[in-house]
Protein backbone atom coordinates (compact mmCIF):
# COMPACT_ATOMS: atom_id res chain seq x y z
CA UNK A 1 0.00 0.00 0.00
CA UNK A 2 1.09 3.07 -0.63
CA UNK A 3 0.17 6.94 0.00
CA UNK A 4 -1.26 9.42 -2.93
CA UNK A 5 -1.93 13.16 -2.39
CA UNK A 6 -5.35 14.32 -4.57
CA UNK A 7 -4.96 18.09 -5.34
CA UNK A 8 -7.91 19.55 -6.46
CA UNK A 9 -6.49 22.24 -8.91
CA UNK A 10 -9.51 25.01 -10.28
CA UNK A 11 -10.44 28.61 -11.09
CA UNK A 12 -11.67 29.67 -7.67
CA UNK A 13 -13.86 31.92 -9.33
CA UNK A 14 -16.21 29.48 -11.05
CA UNK A 15 -16.05 27.02 -8.42
CA UNK A 16 -17.93 29.89 -6.34
CA UNK A 17 -20.22 30.68 -9.73
CA UNK A 18 -22.30 27.44 -9.30
CA UNK A 19 -25.85 27.61 -9.24
CA UNK A 20 -27.64 25.55 -6.48
CA UNK A 21 -27.97 22.36 -8.91
CA UNK A 22 -24.25 22.43 -10.04
CA UNK A 23 -23.15 22.54 -6.38
CA UNK A 24 -25.65 19.83 -5.86
CA UNK A 25 -24.20 18.03 -8.16
CA UNK A 26 -20.78 18.59 -7.41
CA UNK A 27 -21.35 17.81 -3.26
CA UNK A 28 -22.90 14.50 -5.21
CA UNK A 29 -20.05 13.59 -7.07
CA UNK A 30 -17.76 14.27 -3.95
CA UNK A 31 -19.91 11.90 -1.65
CA UNK A 32 -20.13 9.07 -4.67
CA UNK A 33 -16.13 9.14 -4.68
CA UNK A 34 -15.63 9.08 -0.58
CA UNK A 35 -18.25 6.11 -0.86
CA UNK A 36 -16.14 4.46 -3.22
CA UNK A 37 -12.62 5.20 -1.41
CA UNK A 38 -13.89 4.17 1.84
CA UNK A 39 -11.32 3.22 4.57
CA UNK A 40 -8.62 4.19 1.99
CA UNK A 41 -9.21 8.37 2.56
CA UNK A 42 -6.79 9.12 5.06
CA UNK A 43 -7.76 12.55 5.05
CA UNK A 44 -9.37 15.46 2.74
CA UNK A 45 -11.08 18.70 2.65
CA UNK A 46 -11.81 22.55 0.52
CA UNK A 47 -9.45 24.82 0.74
CA UNK A 48 -10.28 28.50 1.57
CA UNK A 49 -9.43 30.57 -1.67
CA UNK A 50 -5.84 31.42 -2.38
CA UNK A 51 -6.11 35.45 -1.22
CA UNK A 52 -6.89 33.71 1.88
CA UNK A 53 -3.51 32.63 1.93
CA UNK A 54 -0.62 34.03 3.63
CA UNK A 55 2.95 32.65 2.68
CA UNK A 56 5.82 32.51 4.66
CA UNK A 57 9.71 32.54 2.86
CA UNK A 58 12.74 33.59 3.27
CA UNK A 59 13.76 36.95 3.13
CA UNK A 60 17.41 36.34 1.37
CA UNK A 61 19.40 36.85 4.94
CA UNK A 62 18.24 34.90 8.78
CA UNK A 63 14.68 36.88 8.47
CA UNK A 64 11.69 35.77 7.70
CA UNK A 65 8.73 37.56 5.07
CA UNK A 66 5.48 37.31 5.53
CA UNK A 67 3.36 37.79 2.71
CA UNK A 68 -0.72 37.94 1.94
CA UNK A 69 -1.88 35.63 -0.71
CA UNK A 70 -0.55 31.92 -1.94
CA UNK A 71 3.28 31.03 -3.15
CA UNK A 72 2.27 30.95 -6.91
CA UNK A 73 -0.36 33.90 -8.15
CA UNK A 74 -2.21 31.62 -10.62
CA UNK A 75 -5.91 32.04 -12.24
CA UNK A 76 -6.15 28.38 -10.94
CA UNK A 77 -4.83 26.86 -7.43
CA UNK A 78 -5.69 24.00 -5.24
CA UNK A 79 -8.81 24.43 -4.15
CA UNK A 80 -8.71 20.99 -2.14
CA UNK A 81 -7.18 17.84 -1.83
CA UNK A 82 -7.17 14.13 -0.73
CA UNK A 83 -5.16 12.24 1.23
CA UNK A 84 -5.82 8.35 -0.54
CA UNK A 85 -4.10 4.57 0.45
CA UNK A 86 -4.39 2.49 -2.22
CA UNK A 87 -1.74 -0.19 -3.97
CA UNK A 88 -1.03 1.21 -7.48
CA UNK A 89 -2.14 4.31 -9.91
CA UNK A 90 -4.85 2.34 -11.64
CA UNK A 91 -6.57 1.91 -8.43
CA UNK A 92 -6.28 5.98 -7.61
CA UNK A 93 -6.42 6.65 -11.46
CA UNK A 94 -10.19 4.77 -11.19
CA UNK A 95 -11.40 6.44 -7.66
CA UNK A 96 -9.75 10.41 -9.14
CA UNK A 97 -12.29 9.91 -12.21
CA UNK A 98 -15.55 9.98 -9.95
CA UNK A 99 -14.45 13.08 -8.67
CA UNK A 100 -16.40 16.13 -10.31
CA UNK A 101 -13.39 18.35 -10.89
CA UNK A 102 -11.84 15.62 -13.74
CA UNK A 103 -14.61 16.76 -15.57
CA UNK A 104 -15.59 20.39 -15.47
CA UNK A 105 -13.22 22.47 -18.07
CA UNK A 106 -11.18 24.88 -15.58
CA UNK A 107 -10.17 22.20 -13.36
CA UNK A 108 -7.85 18.91 -12.45
CA UNK A 109 -7.12 16.74 -10.10
CA UNK A 110 -2.90 16.15 -9.91
CA UNK A 111 -2.20 12.11 -8.59
CA UNK A 112 1.56 13.02 -6.49
CA UNK A 113 2.36 9.67 -4.77
CA UNK A 114 3.69 10.59 -1.04
CA UNK A 115 7.10 9.29 -0.46
CA UNK A 116 7.47 6.32 1.31
CA UNK A 117 10.46 6.24 3.69
CA UNK A 118 9.90 3.10 5.45
CA UNK B 1 26.28 -18.48 -34.20
CA UNK B 2 25.98 -15.13 -33.67
CA UNK B 3 22.86 -15.28 -35.63
CA UNK B 4 21.48 -17.80 -33.73
CA UNK B 5 21.85 -15.38 -30.54
CA UNK B 6 20.32 -12.56 -32.77
CA UNK B 7 17.21 -14.69 -33.46
CA UNK B 8 17.03 -15.54 -30.27
CA UNK B 9 16.80 -11.70 -28.97
CA UNK B 10 14.44 -10.90 -32.26
CA UNK B 11 12.28 -13.44 -31.14
CA UNK B 12 12.40 -13.99 -26.86
CA UNK B 13 13.77 -10.59 -25.81
CA UNK B 14 10.18 -9.36 -24.62
CA UNK B 15 9.49 -13.03 -22.90
CA UNK B 16 12.71 -12.86 -21.43
CA UNK B 17 12.64 -9.49 -19.79
CA UNK B 18 9.11 -9.95 -19.17
CA UNK B 19 9.54 -12.94 -17.15
CA UNK B 20 12.72 -11.95 -15.07
CA UNK B 21 10.91 -8.50 -14.19
CA UNK B 22 8.48 -10.75 -12.46
CA UNK B 23 11.17 -12.22 -10.19
CA UNK B 24 13.01 -8.94 -9.57
CA UNK B 25 9.83 -6.46 -9.84
CA UNK B 26 12.56 -3.91 -10.97
CA UNK B 27 13.06 -3.24 -14.85
CA UNK B 28 16.44 -1.63 -14.98
CA UNK B 29 17.67 -5.00 -13.21
CA UNK B 30 15.64 -7.47 -15.12
CA UNK B 31 17.22 -5.56 -18.20
CA UNK B 32 20.87 -6.29 -16.62
CA UNK B 33 20.18 -9.69 -16.19
CA UNK B 34 18.13 -10.72 -19.66
CA UNK B 35 21.35 -8.51 -21.26
CA UNK B 36 23.85 -10.43 -19.13
CA UNK B 37 22.06 -13.60 -20.18
CA UNK B 38 22.90 -13.26 -23.99
CA UNK B 39 25.97 -12.40 -23.71
CA UNK B 40 26.48 -15.61 -21.83
CA UNK B 41 24.95 -16.96 -24.82
CA UNK B 42 27.46 -15.69 -27.05
CA UNK B 43 30.24 -17.00 -25.03
CA UNK B 44 28.95 -20.28 -24.33
CA UNK B 45 27.06 -21.26 -27.66
CA UNK B 46 30.20 -21.88 -29.57
CA UNK B 47 31.36 -24.19 -27.63
CA UNK B 48 28.40 -26.03 -26.12
CA UNK B 49 26.39 -25.42 -29.44
CA UNK B 50 22.88 -24.11 -29.70
CA UNK B 51 20.01 -25.33 -26.79
CA UNK B 52 17.11 -27.25 -28.02
CA UNK B 53 15.04 -24.16 -26.24
CA UNK B 54 16.57 -21.14 -26.43
CA UNK B 55 14.32 -19.24 -25.20
CA UNK B 56 13.80 -21.50 -22.40
CA UNK B 57 17.60 -21.14 -21.95
CA UNK B 58 17.53 -17.38 -22.02
CA UNK B 59 14.95 -17.36 -19.31
CA UNK B 60 16.64 -19.37 -16.93
CA UNK B 61 20.04 -17.91 -17.36
CA UNK B 62 18.24 -14.89 -16.92
CA UNK B 63 16.25 -15.78 -13.78
CA UNK B 64 19.41 -17.39 -12.14
CA UNK B 65 21.00 -14.25 -12.37
CA UNK B 66 18.52 -12.08 -10.90
CA UNK B 67 18.52 -14.33 -8.01
CA UNK B 68 21.85 -14.60 -7.42
CA UNK B 69 21.73 -10.58 -7.41
CA UNK B 70 18.81 -10.43 -5.11
CA UNK B 71 20.44 -12.88 -2.78
CA UNK B 72 23.52 -10.57 -2.57
CA UNK B 73 21.15 -7.09 -2.58
CA UNK B 74 18.68 -7.94 0.20
CA UNK B 75 20.90 -6.94 3.33
CA UNK B 76 21.11 -3.57 1.49
CA UNK B 77 18.62 -0.78 1.31
CA UNK B 78 16.86 -0.55 -1.91
CA UNK B 79 17.00 2.65 -3.54
CA UNK B 80 13.57 2.31 -5.01
CA UNK B 81 10.07 1.20 -4.55
CA UNK B 82 9.93 -2.59 -5.79
CA UNK B 83 7.33 -3.11 -8.99
CA UNK B 84 3.59 -3.51 -7.85
CA UNK B 85 3.29 -6.81 -9.01
CA UNK B 86 0.11 -10.02 -8.69
CA UNK B 87 1.29 -12.82 -7.00
CA UNK B 88 2.08 -15.56 -9.23
CA UNK B 89 -0.25 -17.21 -10.36
CA UNK B 90 -0.76 -21.34 -10.60
CA UNK B 91 -0.58 -22.74 -13.69
CA UNK B 92 1.61 -23.92 -16.85
CA UNK B 93 4.75 -21.96 -17.22
CA UNK B 94 4.35 -21.37 -20.39
CA UNK B 95 0.51 -19.65 -19.68
CA UNK B 96 2.69 -17.38 -17.25
CA UNK B 97 5.31 -16.49 -19.65
CA UNK B 98 2.54 -15.16 -22.19
CA UNK B 99 0.97 -13.42 -18.90
CA UNK B 100 4.20 -12.00 -18.77
CA UNK B 101 4.67 -10.17 -22.08
CA UNK B 102 1.59 -8.74 -21.91
CA UNK B 103 2.20 -6.95 -18.81
CA UNK B 104 5.11 -5.42 -20.12
CA UNK B 105 3.45 -4.06 -22.96
CA UNK B 106 0.15 -2.73 -20.68
CA UNK B 107 2.90 -1.65 -18.44
CA UNK B 108 5.59 0.40 -21.30
CA UNK B 109 2.43 1.83 -22.44
CA UNK B 110 0.57 3.20 -19.04
CA UNK B 111 -1.78 6.37 -19.96
CA UNK B 112 0.39 8.21 -17.16
CA UNK B 113 3.09 7.81 -19.21
CA UNK B 114 3.24 10.50 -21.83
CA UNK B 115 3.47 9.24 -25.28
CA UNK B 116 7.34 9.55 -26.26
CA UNK B 117 7.76 7.37 -22.91
CA UNK B 118 5.49 5.47 -24.17
CA UNK B 119 7.31 4.58 -27.42
CA UNK B 120 10.81 4.87 -26.02
CA UNK B 121 9.96 2.16 -22.76
CA UNK B 122 8.21 -0.20 -25.74
CA UNK B 123 11.13 -0.12 -28.95
CA UNK B 124 13.58 -0.19 -25.58
CA UNK B 125 11.91 -3.28 -23.00
CA UNK B 126 9.66 -5.11 -25.52
CA UNK B 127 11.30 -4.82 -29.09
CA UNK B 128 14.68 -4.87 -27.43
CA UNK B 129 16.38 -2.08 -29.09
CA UNK B 130 19.44 -0.32 -27.85
CA UNK B 131 18.85 3.31 -26.45
CA UNK B 132 21.06 4.09 -29.33
CA UNK B 133 18.76 2.86 -31.56
CA UNK B 134 15.21 4.25 -30.28
CA UNK B 135 17.56 8.10 -29.88
CA UNK B 136 17.83 7.64 -33.47
CA UNK B 137 14.04 7.67 -34.00
CA UNK B 138 13.42 10.45 -31.81
CA UNK B 139 16.29 12.75 -33.82
CA UNK B 140 17.93 12.83 -29.81
CA UNK B 141 21.15 12.13 -28.43
CA UNK B 142 21.87 8.64 -27.05
CA UNK B 143 22.56 10.42 -23.60
CA UNK B 144 19.28 12.06 -23.56
CA UNK B 145 17.26 9.41 -24.45
CA UNK B 146 19.00 7.22 -21.71
CA UNK B 147 17.96 10.31 -19.23
CA UNK B 148 14.34 10.25 -20.34
CA UNK B 149 13.72 6.34 -20.29
CA UNK B 150 15.49 6.35 -16.84
CA UNK B 151 12.85 9.01 -15.65
CA UNK B 152 9.82 6.85 -17.10
CA UNK B 153 11.54 3.82 -15.34
CA UNK B 154 11.55 6.15 -11.88
CA UNK B 155 7.83 7.24 -12.43
CA UNK B 156 6.72 3.86 -13.03
CA UNK B 157 8.40 2.73 -9.94
CA UNK B 158 7.37 5.72 -7.85
CA UNK B 159 3.99 6.49 -8.78
CA UNK B 160 3.48 2.63 -8.74
CA UNK B 161 2.77 1.78 -12.20
CA UNK B 162 1.28 -1.85 -11.67
CA UNK B 163 3.17 -4.42 -13.54
CA UNK B 164 -0.27 -6.59 -14.80
CA UNK B 165 -2.57 -6.67 -17.25
CA UNK B 166 -5.19 -3.71 -16.77
CA UNK B 167 -8.32 -4.81 -14.92
CA UNK B 168 -11.37 -5.76 -17.96
CA UNK B 169 -13.42 -2.51 -16.68
CA UNK B 170 -9.76 -0.47 -17.51
CA UNK B 171 -9.05 -2.94 -20.50
CA UNK B 172 -10.30 -1.53 -23.91
CA UNK B 173 -9.18 1.70 -23.01
CA UNK B 174 -5.72 0.40 -22.12
CA UNK B 175 -5.37 -1.66 -25.31
CA UNK B 176 -6.36 1.41 -27.75
CA UNK B 177 -3.39 3.45 -25.98
CA UNK B 178 -1.66 0.21 -26.65
CA UNK B 179 -2.33 0.31 -30.33
CA UNK B 180 -1.05 4.07 -30.76
CA UNK B 181 1.81 3.65 -30.18
CA UNK B 182 2.20 -0.22 -32.15
CA UNK B 183 0.80 2.17 -35.06
CA UNK B 184 3.03 5.20 -34.13
CA UNK B 185 5.87 3.14 -34.39
CA UNK B 186 5.05 1.44 -37.47
CA UNK B 187 4.47 5.23 -39.10
CA UNK B 188 7.72 6.32 -37.80
CA UNK B 189 9.09 3.31 -39.53
CA UNK B 190 7.01 3.56 -42.70
CA UNK B 191 8.12 7.03 -43.47
CA UNK B 192 11.26 7.51 -41.74
CA UNK B 193 11.46 11.49 -39.66
CA UNK B 194 14.48 12.09 -41.34
CA UNK B 195 17.72 10.65 -42.67
CA UNK B 196 18.79 9.02 -46.07
CA UNK B 197 16.23 5.93 -45.87
CA UNK B 198 12.62 6.41 -46.98
CA UNK B 199 11.66 3.79 -44.43
CA UNK B 200 13.12 2.32 -41.07
CA UNK B 201 12.89 -1.33 -41.31
CA UNK B 202 14.00 -2.28 -38.00
CA UNK B 203 10.60 0.06 -36.68
CA UNK B 204 8.42 -1.14 -39.38
CA UNK B 205 9.58 -5.18 -38.07
CA UNK B 206 9.42 -4.42 -34.19
CA UNK B 207 5.52 -2.51 -35.12
CA UNK B 208 4.56 -5.57 -37.31
CA UNK B 209 5.92 -8.37 -34.21
CA UNK B 210 4.28 -6.34 -31.59
CA UNK B 211 0.80 -6.55 -33.54
CA UNK B 212 1.55 -10.10 -34.15
CA UNK B 213 2.53 -10.77 -30.29
CA UNK B 214 -1.15 -8.82 -28.85
CA UNK B 215 -3.27 -10.89 -31.45
CA UNK B 216 -1.57 -14.24 -30.29
CA UNK B 217 -2.30 -13.07 -26.77
CA UNK B 218 -5.31 -11.55 -27.15
CA UNK B 219 -6.84 -13.80 -29.63
CA UNK B 220 -10.37 -12.12 -28.89
CA UNK B 221 -9.99 -8.33 -29.48
CA UNK B 222 -11.06 -7.17 -33.22
CA UNK B 223 -9.16 -3.83 -33.14
CA UNK B 224 -5.67 -5.61 -32.71
CA UNK B 225 -6.55 -8.34 -35.43
CA UNK B 226 -7.46 -4.54 -37.27
CA UNK B 227 -4.83 -2.56 -36.63
CA UNK B 228 -2.16 -6.09 -37.77
CA UNK B 229 -3.99 -6.49 -40.41
CA UNK B 230 -3.72 -2.73 -41.38
CA UNK B 231 0.21 -2.78 -40.95
CA UNK B 232 0.58 -5.64 -43.02
CA UNK B 233 -1.87 -4.51 -46.03
CA UNK B 234 0.46 -1.37 -46.29
CA UNK B 235 3.71 -3.59 -45.39
CA UNK B 236 2.93 -5.60 -48.29
CA UNK B 237 3.76 -2.51 -51.29
CA UNK B 238 7.38 -2.24 -49.51
CA UNK B 239 8.87 -3.98 -52.44
CA UNK B 240 7.47 -1.36 -54.84
CA UNK B 241 8.30 2.10 -52.89
CA UNK B 242 11.38 2.50 -54.06
CA UNK B 243 12.69 2.19 -58.13
CA UNK B 244 16.25 0.42 -59.36
CA UNK B 245 17.83 3.74 -58.88
CA UNK B 246 16.13 4.73 -55.50
CA UNK B 247 13.82 6.94 -55.87
CA UNK B 248 10.26 7.15 -54.80
CA UNK B 249 7.43 5.88 -56.99
CA UNK B 250 4.30 6.84 -56.20
CA UNK B 251 1.16 4.22 -55.95
CA UNK B 252 0.29 5.27 -59.48
CA UNK B 253 3.65 4.49 -60.69
CA UNK B 254 4.14 1.28 -59.09
CA UNK B 255 5.04 -2.19 -59.90
CA UNK B 256 1.90 -4.43 -58.29
CA UNK B 257 3.69 -7.56 -59.50
CA UNK B 258 5.89 -6.82 -56.63
CA UNK B 259 3.44 -6.30 -54.28
CA UNK B 260 3.88 -9.30 -51.46
CA UNK B 261 0.58 -11.73 -52.00
CA UNK B 262 1.04 -13.69 -48.93
CA UNK B 263 0.95 -10.57 -46.65
CA UNK B 264 -2.01 -8.95 -48.46
CA UNK B 265 -3.67 -12.41 -48.19
CA UNK B 266 -2.94 -12.27 -44.30
CA UNK B 267 -4.27 -8.76 -43.90
CA UNK B 268 -7.16 -9.21 -45.54
CA UNK B 269 -8.70 -12.14 -43.86
CA UNK B 270 -7.73 -10.95 -40.61
CA UNK B 271 -9.40 -8.54 -41.77
CA UNK B 272 -12.51 -9.78 -42.95
CA UNK B 273 -12.49 -12.00 -39.52
CA UNK B 274 -12.37 -8.29 -37.11
CA UNK B 275 -15.52 -7.16 -38.95
CA UNK B 276 -17.20 -10.35 -37.96
CA UNK B 277 -16.69 -9.75 -35.04
CA UNK B 278 -17.78 -6.31 -34.41
CA UNK B 279 -18.84 -3.01 -36.44
CA UNK B 280 -15.62 -1.16 -38.24
CA UNK B 281 -13.21 0.38 -35.56
CA UNK B 282 -10.81 3.10 -37.29
CA UNK B 283 -8.31 0.94 -37.86
CA UNK B 284 -10.33 -1.81 -39.61
CA UNK B 285 -11.82 1.33 -41.87
CA UNK B 286 -7.97 2.44 -42.83
CA UNK B 287 -6.72 -1.28 -43.32
CA UNK B 288 -10.45 -1.59 -45.81
CA UNK B 289 -8.69 0.97 -47.54
CA UNK B 290 -5.92 -0.50 -48.21
CA UNK B 291 -7.59 -3.78 -49.21
CA UNK B 292 -9.32 -1.52 -51.67
CA UNK B 293 -5.87 -0.25 -53.30
CA UNK B 294 -4.34 -4.02 -52.83
CA UNK B 295 -7.19 -4.79 -54.87
CA UNK B 296 -6.87 -3.16 -57.58
CA UNK B 297 -5.19 -4.66 -60.61
CA UNK B 298 -3.69 -1.73 -61.69
CA UNK B 299 -3.54 2.14 -60.62
CA UNK B 300 -6.39 3.23 -63.09
CA UNK B 301 -8.52 0.34 -61.85
CA UNK B 302 -8.51 1.94 -58.18
CA UNK B 303 -12.31 2.22 -56.94
CA UNK B 304 -11.77 5.83 -55.66
CA UNK B 305 -15.82 5.84 -54.92
CA UNK B 306 -15.14 3.34 -52.60
CA UNK B 307 -12.06 4.23 -50.94
CA UNK B 308 -14.05 8.09 -50.78
CA UNK B 309 -16.87 6.31 -49.06
CA UNK B 310 -14.77 4.77 -46.69
CA UNK B 311 -13.20 7.74 -45.80
CA UNK B 312 -16.57 9.00 -45.11
CA UNK B 313 -16.99 6.42 -42.58
CA UNK B 314 -13.75 7.09 -40.92
CA UNK B 315 -14.66 10.80 -40.84
CA UNK B 316 -16.96 9.55 -38.11
CA UNK B 317 -15.20 7.21 -36.26
CA UNK B 318 -11.84 9.18 -36.07
CA UNK B 319 -12.76 13.18 -37.04
CA UNK B 320 -9.06 14.29 -37.84
CA UNK B 321 -8.42 16.85 -40.25
CA UNK B 322 -5.48 14.09 -41.81
CA UNK B 323 -8.51 11.99 -42.94
CA UNK B 324 -9.87 14.71 -44.73
CA UNK B 325 -6.51 15.55 -45.96
CA UNK B 326 -6.40 11.81 -47.54
CA UNK B 327 -10.46 11.94 -48.45
CA UNK B 328 -9.95 15.20 -50.68
CA UNK B 329 -6.66 13.93 -52.52
CA UNK B 330 -9.23 10.86 -52.96
CA UNK B 331 -11.59 13.33 -54.19
CA UNK B 332 -9.03 14.50 -56.54
CA UNK B 333 -7.91 11.43 -58.05
CA UNK B 334 -11.51 10.12 -58.90
CA UNK B 335 -12.46 13.52 -60.23
CA UNK B 336 -9.36 15.37 -61.44
CA UNK B 337 -6.92 17.55 -60.17
CA UNK B 338 -9.20 20.26 -59.85
CA UNK B 339 -11.97 18.84 -58.24
CA UNK B 340 -9.05 18.14 -55.17
CA UNK B 341 -7.50 21.20 -55.36
CA UNK B 342 -11.34 22.25 -54.15
CA UNK B 343 -11.75 19.64 -51.89
CA UNK B 344 -8.03 20.98 -50.38
CA UNK B 345 -9.01 24.47 -50.01
CA UNK B 346 -10.72 24.24 -46.94
CA UNK B 347 -8.35 22.19 -45.18
CA UNK B 348 -5.50 24.98 -45.90
CA UNK B 349 -6.46 27.25 -42.96
CA UNK B 350 -6.30 24.09 -40.72
CA UNK B 351 -3.97 25.15 -38.23
CA UNK B 352 -3.68 20.87 -37.28
CA UNK B 353 -2.16 20.93 -40.58
CA UNK B 354 -0.03 24.18 -41.27
CA UNK B 355 3.48 22.39 -40.76
CA UNK B 356 2.24 19.03 -42.65
CA UNK B 357 3.88 18.72 -45.51
CA UNK B 358 2.12 16.11 -47.31
CA UNK B 359 -0.99 18.93 -47.84
CA UNK B 360 1.65 21.06 -49.05
CA UNK B 361 2.89 18.03 -51.23
CA UNK B 362 -0.53 16.75 -52.13
CA UNK B 363 -1.88 20.86 -53.36
CA UNK B 364 1.34 20.75 -55.36
CA UNK B 365 0.29 17.56 -57.24
CA UNK B 366 -2.90 19.12 -58.30
CA UNK B 367 -1.53 22.15 -59.03
CA UNK B 368 1.16 20.78 -61.83
CA UNK B 369 -1.99 18.63 -63.00
CA UNK B 370 -3.95 21.56 -63.79
CA UNK B 371 -0.49 23.33 -65.10
CA UNK B 372 -0.60 26.38 -62.31
CA UNK B 373 3.38 26.26 -62.64
CA UNK B 374 4.23 29.02 -60.33
CA UNK B 375 1.81 28.13 -57.47
CA UNK B 376 3.07 24.36 -58.18
CA UNK B 377 6.52 25.66 -57.27
CA UNK B 378 5.12 27.38 -54.29
CA UNK B 379 3.75 24.33 -52.94
CA UNK B 380 6.88 22.45 -53.37
CA UNK B 381 8.79 24.16 -51.94
CA UNK B 382 6.46 24.27 -49.21
CA UNK B 383 6.56 20.45 -49.24
CA UNK B 384 10.17 20.45 -49.39
CA UNK B 385 10.82 22.61 -46.24
CA UNK B 386 8.13 20.56 -44.19
CA UNK B 387 10.76 16.89 -44.49
CA UNK B 388 13.77 15.70 -43.92
CA UNK B 389 13.52 12.24 -45.34
CA UNK B 390 16.78 12.35 -48.25
CA UNK B 391 14.68 10.49 -50.40
CA UNK B 392 11.10 12.43 -50.23
CA UNK B 393 13.22 15.88 -50.68
CA UNK B 394 14.73 14.52 -53.90
CA UNK B 395 11.01 13.37 -55.03
CA UNK B 396 9.86 16.79 -54.61
CA UNK B 397 13.18 18.82 -55.65
CA UNK B 398 12.73 16.92 -58.93
CA UNK B 399 9.45 18.09 -59.28
CA UNK B 400 10.20 21.40 -58.07
CA UNK B 401 12.59 21.50 -60.98
CA UNK B 402 9.88 20.34 -63.60
CA UNK B 403 7.73 22.98 -62.78
CA UNK B 404 10.14 25.73 -62.37
CA UNK B 405 11.49 24.88 -65.79
CA UNK B 406 7.67 25.73 -67.33
CA UNK B 407 7.39 29.15 -65.90
CA UNK B 408 7.23 31.22 -68.66
CA UNK B 409 9.94 33.71 -69.29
Amino acid sequence: MANYMLLIFGDAQQWAAMTPEQAQAHDAAHEAFRAAAGSQIAGGGALEPAPVATTLRSDGGDGIITTDGPFLETKEAVGGYYLLEASDLDEVMKLASLLPEVRASHSAVEIRPVVDHE
Amino acid sequence: MVAAVAQAHRRDWAQVLATTVQLTRDLDLAEECAQDAYEQALRTWPETGIPERPGAWLITTARNRARDVLRRQSTFHRAIPLLVTEEALPGPEDTLLHDDRLRLIFTCCHPALSREAQIALTLRLVCGLSTAEVARVFLVRESTMAARITRAKKKISAARIPYRVPSPDQLSERVSVVLKVVHLIFTTGHTAPAGPQLARRDLIDSAISLARMLNLLMPGNAEISALLALLLLIDARAPSRLSPAGDLLLLSEQDRTRWDRQLIEEGTSLLTGALHRQAPTRYAVEAAIAAVHTEAPAWEETDWSQIIALYDVLRQLWPTPVVGLNRAVAIGLRDGPAAGLEALAPLLADPALATYGYLSAARADFLRQCRQWQDAADAYEEALALTSNDVERAFLTRRLIEARANLPG
